[in-house]
């Protein structure tokens, strides 16, 4: 049950959020289990993958006590929780760095390209979402769902491959791909991160597009709508002054899915555009057996979806002022 | 009126979309996270360092970094294999060839601005022996002592002559640190080269800067080209094809897609430079595991897989053949891929007269491109001959490592060797190969402490006593593909050294 339906049905708002911030810890605790249990029977010796070919058993087993891989599992755990509980991410064995700045470092790249990825999302679904739903019976509206179910179909990876050939290789307008901080150049991260946001943001924009149309079509068989209408207001103008809002409670439900996938979808963009967040932080840690960091990753990463949804129910309540009185 | 209206709105949705593309066109280019310029070149590499610490983690990608550039060595080796003097001027080897007298530069400054002296030789030597994890550490245990004789003269003794000690001392081990400059090696490393590391970003670039205490009147390059080397990382091949085709880099360091080569042969801003690597791509056999342990099924087995036609499928026809562990430029080479030219019908017969009509055998590789193609060949190769292969790739380090390396659990393997000298791996009954050749370990002892002529006739004979026994099928070696933008100038062919050797570069003003 979400926030606003326990508000609704009588429970106080505080409450309810109360209550969902319970679940939340409680998911994130069973979640860091889980990952960690994962890594424990993930295949590979970190030390062996240290020390490369020939080196000596002795030697890997030493390596193995300096990396703390030989205590029990249990005390590893409690280890690293009691750590994180500190805001102490750990060193990494391979890096020989502070797993935390680098973490927080990687994750503000992932978040600008998850951000920018999900405002083209948005700036290409709404307008043709209105659009094709307005224009359902038109062949113009015809055409914009089509193109948007061909744009579902298309992965991320491929369109992001497409564009580099385009504007990067062909025209050589935008770079093909690395980061710069915003810090030290605005301009050019601006233009490295054009091409990787529109090719996350352009798949998911197609599906939201298709959400956005169904939602506006609904809208559009209300009362309230025909009334508004009926007043002698254009199509959408009625559209956007009575519509809208009640069209977005279920986007917004949609786009809290969708920025899981985007936060998914990020970590293969990553790769293809060798941007470095916290997806290349990941598969250069899974290589090299890094697990102390790959656990890290994974947490935030998890942590991160379940904090999307837990925003996405509140941001109802706040949407929706029948589920807002208390 | 509707129509005109939507029309609109569509418009300026596009137009929406379109800003910010049309905005970014003034700043294309630009993906450094240090100014560009006629100063800085930008070098693309495909495996990225984990840290900077050579001394305790293995892999190719922190001496491809650091070797030569920010740490230098006493002796260097240059692209044909010839060894020539580094920080060392000269050196003066004794009758017995146990004492090597190295006459040190003076003017060589580490980046903290600590002189190089021959207190630095000794420090480091004894810290190989000492502190070191990673396996080639045991190169130094040869040492027996080294003495500060002069400022600038150290001498070495060894326990016993060893050819491969001096060869070993152009790899890392023969790195010099600074007593005072080893405290964070895996952050902040500190050496005598013409650069230092100014800053890294991981998953993306380590920039390198001049080292400002770095001048060698006197030296074909007394101060290096380019002021600023941008080592940029990209895990995927076509993403590192693309930067340079769209101007984020000027080379690449080694082409990991030979397919790509023609797009760049074809255009007349780049030049190709393609050479050999220490890198054998071998097709291991289990010795130690019936029916891998009869010499009938290894001879078979290499008879029957057509290596021409392997690398043509497999690489683009790009590499050498050379039918041993010795890459062309070791001394010692012979070129022994003539020895089991491809010839189905009498691997059939070592087959039969083993006793086996058919076999089924494991192929588990590393999930490298080069390891997967070669092993989709062989497989195809092996069934004409009544073998059939079950494909297994394998993660590569980790799975890879545990499974094959470690445990010896496979029949057959597919992994590239790039370590130089690697040939002496087969001295080693323990080592993954399972190969226990008695003749073979006494050759390489014998060698190693031979006079110079004899150690290469040693050598030789190694090599050959490997092929004569199928200890295992070397399919090709690795080719070593540079692509560099036309202004860029001094990149080596060949890669011998385990750096990428950036004291060379200059810039050509176009013409």
């Amino acid at each position: 049950m979400t926030v606003g339906e326990r508000v609704a049905a009588g429970a106080s708002p505080a409450v309810a959020i109360a209550r969902r911030l319970v679940i939340f810890v409680v998911s994130v605790g069973v979640a860091s289990v889980v990952v960690f249990a994962f890594m424990a029977v993930l295949p590979g010796d970190p030390a062996q993958v240290a020390l490369g070919v020939n080196a000596t058993p002795e030697l890997v087993e030493q390596t193995r006590q300096e990396f703390g891989l030989d205590r029990p599992l249990v005390t590893q755990y409690l280890d690293w929780m009691g750590g994180l509980l500190t805001g102490d991410f750990g060193t990494s064995y391979v890096t020989k760095e502070a797993i935390g700045p680098q973490l927080l470092d990687r994750l503000g790249v992932t978040l600008w390209l998850v951000g920018a990825g999900m405002l083209v999302a948005l700036l290409l679904a709404v307008p043709t979402g209105i659009v094709a739903a307005v224009r359902h019976r038109k062949p113009s509206g015809v055409i914009v769902s089509a193109a948007s179910q061909v744009g579902v179909a298309v992965p991320a990876f491929l369109a992001a491959i497409i564009l580099v050939q385009v504007f990067a290789v062909q025209l050589g307008w935008l770079p093909s791909g690395g980061w710069t901080p915003p810090a030290y150049d605005v301009g050019a991260w601006l233009s490295g991160l054009i091409l990787p946001a529109v090719s996350l943001g352009l798949v998911q924009g197609a599906v939201l597009t298709r959400y956005v149309r169904s939602a506006v079509l609904d809208v559009q068989r209300e009362d309230f709508l025909r009334t508004a209408r009926a007043k002698g207001l254009r199509p959408y103008p009625a559209l956007l002054r009575h519509g809208l809002r009640n069209a977005a409670v279920p986007v917004v439900t949609v786009l809290g899915l969708q920025l899981a996938t985007l936060l998914v979808g990020a970590v293969v963009i990553e790769r293809v555009f060798v941007l470095p967040g916290l997806g290349s932080m990941l598969l250069d840690a899974v290589a090299a057996r890094d697990l102390l960091t790959v656990q890290s990753v994974v947490l935030v990463l998890v942590v991160g979806v379940l904090l999307v949804n837990f925003l996405v129910d509140v941001l109802y309540a706040v949407l929706d002022p029948r589920l807002r009185r208390s | 009126m509707a129509a005109r209206r939507s029309a609109l709105s569509a418009l300026a949705s596009a137009a929406v979309l379109a800003a910010p593309l049309a905005l970014a066109g003034c700043t294309a280019g630009s993906t450094a996270i240090v100014a560009g310029g006629p100063s800085t070149l930008a070098v693309g590499f495909t495996a990225e360092p984990q840290n900077f610490d050579f001394t305790t983690t293995d892999g190719a990608a922190i001496p491809q970094a650091l070797l030569y550039n920010v740490y230098e060595t006493l002796v260097k080796i240059d692209s044909d294999g010839e060894i020539t003097g580094g920080l060392a001027e000269s050196w003066d080897v004794s009758d017995d060839r146990t004492v090597y007298d190295f006459h040190l530069r003076d003017d060589a400054t580490f980046s903290n601005g600590e002189p190089f002296t021959a207190s630095d030789v000794e420090f480091s030597v004894e810290r190989v022996k000492q502190d070191w994890t990673i396996s080639l550490q045991s190169g130094m245990d040869v040492v027996d002592r080294v003495e500060v004789v002069g400022e600038y003269h150290a001498r070495v003794v060894l326990s016993r002559p060893s050819n491969s000690w001096l060869r070993a001392m152009t790899t890392r081990i023969g790195a010099m640190f600074d007593p005072s400059g080893v405290a964070d090696l895996a952050n902040d490393p500190v050496g005598t080269g013409p650069y230092d590391v100014e800053s890294r970003r991981r998953g993306d670039a380590v920039v390198l800067t001049r080292n400002p205490e770095y001048s060698r009147p006197g030296s074909p390059r007394p101060e290096p080209d380019y002021r600023t080397v941008v080592l940029k990382y990209y895990a995927d091949a076509t993403a590192l094809n693309n930067a340079l085709l769209s101007g984020g880099i000027d080379v690449i360091s080694g082409v990991t897609a030979p397919d790509s080569v023609p797009q760049f042969e074809a255009d007349n801003r780049f030049r190709v430079l393609q050479g050999t690597t220490n890198g054998e791509v071998v097709l291991a056999y289990n010795n130690r595991r019936a029916p891998l342990d009869d010499v009938r099924v290894r001879k078979a087995l290499t008879y029957a897989v057509d290596r021409k036609a392997l690398l043509e499928a497999a690489w683009g026809g790009r590499g050498e053949l050379i039918g041993s562990m010795v890459p062309p430029t070791d001394p010692w080479f012979e070129d022994l891929s003539g020895e089991y030219p491809y010839d189905p019908d009498r691997a059939r017969r070592l087959l039969r007269e083993a006793g086996h009509e058919s076999l089924r055998l494991n192929l588990r590789i590393a999930n490298l491109p080069y390891a997967v193609s070669s092993a989709q060949v062989v497989a195809a190769h092996l069934k004409k001959v009544g073998v059939t292969v079950d494909i297994e790739p394998l993660d590569f380090p980790a799975v890879w490592l545990q499974q094959v390396f470690t445990d010896g659990d496979y029949d057959m393997s597919i992994v590239q060797h790039v370590e130089p000298q690697d040939i002496t791996t087969f001295g080693d009954p323990e080592f993954y190969w399972g190969y226990d050749s008695e003749r073979v370990q006494r050759l390489l002892t014998e060698a190693d402490t031979a006079p110079p002529r004899e150690y290469i006739a040693d050598m030789r004979r190694v090599a050959r006593t490997l092929s004569d026994d199928a200890a295992a099928n070397w399919l090709f070696l690795f080719p070593n593909i540079v692509v560099a933008k036309n202004e860029v100038r001094g990149l080596q062919a060949n890669q011998v050294s385990e750096s990428f050797d950036l004291t060379g570069l200059r810039r050509q003003e176009p013409s």
